[in-house]
C-alpha cells in the first residue's frame, strides 16, 4: 500500500484495460438481457385477453386515491403493534433461550417449561393462537380482561417469542466452549459470564435472522384483523368490497413494501458487516 | 506446598486419562508438564481449575481441599489464573476490556483503579497502544501476552498455562516465553503444560513427564531431559528432537 509513486508496468497496464473492458461488456450484456426480460413481461401481461379488466379491477387510480386515508389508517395500527409486540417479542425470545440453557436439577421444571413452550407455539398456526387468545379468554368473564388490541398483540407476542427463542438458542450454543472456559477460569459466575461474554456474542450472531423474523412479523401483525381491530388489509377488504374492486389490496402491498424496506435494508446491512467482521477475524 | 494433587483419577467415558495422578508444587515453583497428546497434561491444568471434575483423588490449594463438592467453584477459580493455548480472548471486547471484566466484576474493583492497573501491565509488556484494539487486530503472540496479563491482574496464586505457544508462529514465541521467565523471577508459581523442551529446561525447577494419565518421570529438568530414566521418556525424547524441538 506504499507504492504511491509505482508506475504500473505494461503487462500491468494491459491486464487493467482488459479488465476494464470486461467489467462494460457485462453491464452492457446485464441491462440488455433486463431490457429483453422486461419488454417480454410487459407484453405477456399487457397483451392477455384479459388485460382490460384486470386493469381496471386492480389498477384503477380512482379508486385507489378513494381508499388511500382508510388503508393508510389501518396500517398506523400495524405500526404500532409492530413496535410493541416486536419489543417484547425479543424479550420473551431472549429470556427464553437463557432459560432452557440453564444446568443443574433446581432448574428441571423451568428448563421443561420453556421447552414445551417453544415445541408448543412453533407448532399451533398463529391464526389459532388469536381466536384462542382472543375469543377463549374474554369468555372466561374474568375481571379486568384486557381488550382484543392487547389479547391479540399477546397472542403475537407469544407466537414470535417461540421463534425467536430458538433463533437466541441457536446464538447462544454457537459460541465456543472455549469462551465460556476462558470467562469461569477468571473467577466469572455462570450469570457473569452469560451476560458479560456469551450474549453478547451471541445477539451480535444472530442479529440477521432476528431481524428477518421480525420482517416477518410485520406482515403478520395484520392477522389482529381476525378479532376485530381493523388493520390495514381489513381495511382494504372493506373498501374492495364497497367497489367491488380490488385496487385497495394493490394499495395495501405497496405500503407494506414501502414499510419493510427500511428494516430490510437494516438486516442486509446488518448481515454484510457480520460477514465482513468473521472474514476479518483470524 | 501450595498445590498438592493427591491420587487424582478423571474418566471420559470409558477411557482414563489421568489415572492415579500425584503431585507436589510449592510456593514459587515452576513445573513443566511434557508428554505426548493425549498424555493428560491439559486435563490435569483443567481439573485444577476446576473446569473439569475428578472422578477419584483430591486437590488441595493452600491445604483447602478444592475438591470438596461443598468448596464454591468460582471462590477458588479466583485464586487461579489460567492461560488458554488457543488465547480465549473475548472477541467483543476491546484489550482493556478483556483485561478489566475480572477485576471490576469479580474483585468489585473500580473500573478507574482496574484500567490503571491494566495500563500498566500493558505497559510493562509493551502492549500499551493496543488497550483500546480488538483482539482479531493483533498478533498471536500479542493475543498470548494479553491473555495472560488477563489471569495476572487478579493476582493469582497460581498460574496455569496450558501450551501456551503451540498455536504461535515460532518468531511470536519469543515474545511470550520472554514474559513467563520475567513471571518466574518475580516469584510467581506457575504449572505449565508445554512442548518446548529448550524452554522448560530453562524455566523449570521440576519436569514432569505424563505418560497415559500417569507421572512416569519427574524431577529436576537437567535429570528428566538430560539423563532420562525410563524408556518410555527417551523414546519421546528422541522423538521430540527428531522433530527439531529440542
Amino acid at each position: 500500500m506504499t507504492g504511491g509513486l509505482h508506475t504500473p508496468s505494461t503487462v500491468q497496464k494491459e491486464r487493467i484495460a482488459y479488465r476494464r473492458g470486461k467489467a462494460i461488456r457485462s453491464v452492457l450484456l446485464a441491462a440488455g438481457s433486463t431490457a429483453v426480460v422486461g419488454v417480454l413481461l410487459i407484453v405477456a401481461v399487457t397483451g392477455s385477453p384479459g388485460w382490460d379488466r384486470v386493469k381496471g379491477s386492480f389498477f384503477s387510480w380512482e379508486i385507489a386515491k378513494e381508499s388511500f386515508p382508510a388503508v393508510l389508517e389501518g396500517l398506523w395500527l400495524n405500526i404500532r403493534l409492530l413496535v410493541v409486540c416486536a419489543v417484547l417479542a425479543l424479550a420473551l425470545g431472549l429470556f427464553t433461550a437463557v432459560l432452557r440453557t440453564l444446568r443443574g436439577p433446581v432448574f428441571f421444571p423451568v428448563r421443561a417449561m420453556a421447552t414445551f413452550y417453544t415445541y408448543a407455539f412453533r407448532g399451533v398456526p398463529l391464526i389459532i393462537v388469536i381466536y384462542l387468545f382472543a375469543f377463549g379468554i374474554p369468555g372466561l368473564r374474568l375481571q379486568g380482561t384486557p381488550g382484543v388490541y392487547v389479547l391479540g398483540g399477546a397472542a403475537l407476542i407469544v407466537t414470535y417469542g417461540a421463534y425467536l427463542a430458538e433463533v437466541f438458542r441457536a446464538g447462544i450454543e454457537s459460541v465456543h466452549p472455549s469462551q465460556l472456559a476462558a470467562a469461569r477460569s477468571l473467577g466469572l459466575t455462570y450469570r457473569q459470564t452469560m451476560r458479560h461474554v456469551v450474549l453478547p456474542q451471541a445477539v451480535r450472531r444472530v442479529a440477521p435472522p432476528l431481524l428477518n423474523d421480525t420482517v416477518a412479523l410485520q406482515k403478520d401483525v395484520g392477522l389482529v384483523s381476525l378479532a376485530g381491530p381493523i388493520d390495514a388489509v381489513r381495511a382494504a377488504q372493506i373498501a374492495t368490497a364497497e367497489n367491488f374492486n380490488y385496487t385497495p389490496y394493490i394499495v395495501a402491498a405497496v405500503l407494506f413494501v414501502l414499510l419493510a424496506l427500511p428494516l430490510i435494508a437494516v438486516t442486509d446491512w446488518v448481515t454484510l458487516r457480520a460477514a465482513r467482521r468473521q472474514n476479518a477475524g483470524s | 506446598m501450595l498445590l498438592e494433587i493427591k491420587a487424582v483419577r478423571k474418566v471420559f467415558g470409558t477411557g482414563v486419562v489421568l489415572d492415579d495422578l500425584s503431585l507436589d508444587v510449592g510456593e514459587h515453583q515452576v513445573v513443566a508438564l511434557i508428554g505426548a497428546s493425549g498424555s493428560g497434561k491439559s486435563t490435569l491444568l483443567r481439573c485444577v481449575n476446576l473446569l473439569e471434575q475428578i472422578d477419584d483423588g483430591a486437590i488441595h490449594l493452600d491445604g483447602e481441599d478444592i475438591t470438596d463438592p461443598r468448596v464454591d467453584p468460582d471462590k477458588v477459580r479466583q485464586r487461579i489464573g489460567m492461560v488458554f493455548q488457543s488465547y480465549n480472548l473475548f472477541p467483543h471486547m476491546s484489550v482493556l476490556d478483556n483485561i478489566t471484566l475480572a477485576p471490576t466484576r469479580v474483585h468489585n474493583k473500580a473500573l478507574s483503579i482496574a484500567k490503571d492497573q491494566a495500563m500498566e501491565w500493558l505497559n510493562r509488556v509493551g502492549l500499551a497502544d493496543k488497550s483500546l484494539s480488538y483482539p482479531d487486530r493483533l498478533s498471536g503472540g500479542q493475543q498470548q501476552r494479553v491473555a495472560i496479563v488477563r489471569a495476572l491482574v487478579n493476582s493469582p496464586r497460581l498460574l496455569l498455562l496450558d501450551e501456551v505457544t503451540s498455536a504461535l508462529d515460532p518468531e511470536l514465541v519469543g515474545e511470550v516465553l520472554t514474559m513467563i521467565r520475567e513471571l518466574k523471577g518475580e516469584g510467581m508459581t506457575m504449572v505449565l503444560a508445554t512442548h518446548e523442551m529448550g524452554f522448560a529446561r530453562q524455566v523449570a525447577d521440576k519436569v514432569v513427564f505424563l505418560d497415559g494419565g500417569r507421572v512416569l518421570e519427574s524431577g529436576p529438568p537437567e535429570q528428566v531431559l538430560g539423563e532420562p530414566k525410563e524408556p518410555r521418556t527417551r523414546q519421546f525424547l528422541a522423538r521430540i528432537i527428531e522433530a527439531g524441538r529440542l
